[in-house]
């Protein structure tokens, strides 16, 4: 049974749950397995913080919680902060690198960092750093193949976005594969 | 019946539990909702709001809970199917009108997406404190008929039951879900219209003078609507079969007999339950809606330590599944209800299992689900 935890965070307005939602659509419709995603509902989650966490699982899943997922995706200082000491040993740190600065970390987990934002304004929109970030975070992880992480992507966009959405996640997809050779 | 394919959004979903149930209501034919948004239903008014106009229904936001649970009674007699949407506090101050539902026998649907209590409680938590109050809540004696979800696809899939039950019965039924299962976002596989089987209101056409509560056979009345031509009075005061307020101790028994017996002679068809690995089984967990989940994962890990555990599911919640849980009484050593709240159907449970096998209880303050291995633990002490 494989079944893997990711916890994403950042601000709120950076796409961090809509990255969850395109992840966890694209392993339970397109990849047609198991899926689960979870928000923080409290009174944090109307102030400048978004977070949510993924299960996926190629079995049904019933346990719904996520305290110490496989992976984390940081995308703002404070959900770095706030959910660190949870990730599992071994774990993948994905991480904004403009926006997020890694201290000291377990040597046992593999960090990855993107300069998403930078890339999403090159693209021409800052908007969709969030798919650049999805992009790289598929990548390095490998939780999605590529060709499953696109139809996500496709089936989460309006109408008329592909060109743009599909530009930012290769951007991100592509520099993922990059660093994932350099670091290993 | 078949559903309106107009009204089915048929495909694979990635939704949550609260957008999955509004779809099931309206794939359901549901065309009237009255509501006041509250934490953690309002995803349901929300998409309620923004998908009726387009299938051809109406919701209205009311001024609070009570308003709207009798402006969706108005709703059925104008010949909609109708329902509310609400959670705890919500919930309390719909009480009496649930009664109302129970004794005009206004098929209505009622969504109770469950947080912590009491009063104000925690509205952003989970909880599964409201299952007494579903069925004992308005004053009075009368049955009601309820489900639990335990995932967004149960909400689609029961939605659509509830709906079914409450013209089939012309009774008042509760989807109890609850903060996690409406916030969970899953696969919902949506089917297409004709594989959705809908239970269709029954009108009287006949030719004599209508009689509103004069029962069928099956001891459920034919309804009318506004605009059909019949002289029609709806009334909470205990009523005959012409829906006129007689207030003597015959009618008021003949009314009661008839009001508790058409859900009561077929409780045994309507308690669904689900069994697993009950074969070998002489520890029970009894769960239902998300504690399910939790209570599937205890048993799990029982079975990993060589324990005989097994688990039953409770779908329909009221009725409660009475014969199923004697039965399976008689022939384990201990059945153990898990659930969010201090023992709610725990009692129930523990009236019928009682004489016949050990009992005990993993429940909950609310706020958080169950750790699978405090229910482990718990089977354990309880065991001994």
């Amino acid at each position: 049974m494989t079944t893997q935890e990711v916890r994403l965070g950042g601000f709120g307005g950076q796409g961090v749950i809509l990255a969850g939602m395109i992840l966890g659509r694209a392993k339970s419709i397109f990849e047609d397995k198991y899926a689960t995603l979870t928000q923080d509902f409290g009174p944090e989650a109307r102030g400048g913080a978004a977070s949510c966490a993924v299960i996926l699982s190629d079995d049904p899943i019933l346990y719904p919680n996520v305290f110490t997922p496989d992976v984390l995706l940081a995308m703002s200082q404070g959900a770095l902060e706030k959910y660190i000491s949870g990730l599992k040993k071994g774990g993948i740190l994905v991480i904004e690198e403009d926006l997020v600065k890694v201290g000291d970390v377990d040597p046992s987990i593999k960090v990855f960092k993107c300069p998403a934002t930078r890339f999403a304004e090159e693209i021409g929109r800052k908007i969709v750093l969030n798919i650049v970030m999805y992009g790289f975070l598929v990548a390095v992880t490998g939780l999605v193949t590529e060709e499953i992480a696109r139809k996500g992507v496709e089936a989460s966009i309006p109408k008329g976005t592909e060109k743009l959405n599909f530009a930012a996640f290769e951007k991100g997809y592509n520099y993922g594969i990059e660093q994932k050779a350099k670091l290993g | 019946m078949k559903a309106d394919p107009k009204r089915v959004l048929t495909g694979n979903h990635f939704m949550n539990g609260n957008h999955s149930a509004t779809e099931g209501a309206i794939a359901a034919g549901c065309t009237f909702a009255a509501g006041y948004p509250i934490t953690p239903s309002t995803e349901i008014v929300e998409r309620i709001a923004s998908r009726f106009p387009r299938v051809g229904g109406c919701f209205v936001q009311m001024e609070d809970e009570i308003a709207a649970s009798i402006c969706l009674q108005g709703g059925i007699w104008a010949g909609r199917k109708s329902m509310t949407v609400t959670s705890g506090p919500g919930f309390s101050l719909m009480m009496e009108s649930i009664g109302l539902a129970a004794i005009t026998e206004a098929p209505c649907v009622f969504i109770n997406v469950q947080r912590c209590g009491p009063s104000t409680g925690l509205p952003t938590k989970v909880g599964q404190a409201d299952m007494m109050q579903a069925k004992w809540g308005s004053h009075g004696d009368y049955e009601v008929i309820a489900l639990a979800p335990s995932s967004p696809q149960d909400c689609f899939d029961f939605t659509i039951d509830c709906f079914n039950l409450a013209e089939q019965y012309r009774t008042p039924v509760f989807l109890m879900s609850d903060e996690m299962v409406g916030h969970m976002t899953e696969k919902v596989v949506i089917p297409s219209a004709d594989e959705i089987e809908l239970v269709e209101r029954k009108y009287y056409s006949g030719s004599g003078p209508y009689l509103p509560y004069k029962a069928e056979a099956n001891g459920i009345p034919l309804m009318s609507k506004a605009g059909l031509g019949h002289n029609y009075h709806i009334t909470g005061l205990t009523h005959d079969e012409r829906g006129y307020p007689v207030l003597t101790k015959e009618v008021q028994e003949e009314m009661m007999t008839r009001l508790m017996g058409k859900i009561n002679k077929d409780a045994d068809k309507l308690t669904r339950v689900e069994e697993h690995m009950m074969e070998d089984a002489d520890i029970v967990l009894v769960s239902y809606g998300i504690s399910f989940r939790m209570a599937y994962k205890a048993m799990e890990m029982a079975r990993e330590k060589g324990l005989k555990v097994g688990l039953l599911r409770i779908i329909t919640c009221w009725p409660f599944p009475e014969t199923k849980v004697r039965e399976i009484a008689k022939k384990v050593k201990s059945m153990i209800m898990v659930e969010l709240n201090y023992g709610q159907l725990y009692l129930e449970m523990d009236r019928f299992a009682n004489a016949h096998c050990k009992t005990g209880l993993v429940g909950s303050s609310c706020g958080e689900v169950h750790e699978p291995e405090e229910i482990f633990n718990a089977i354990q002490e309880i065991t001994k």
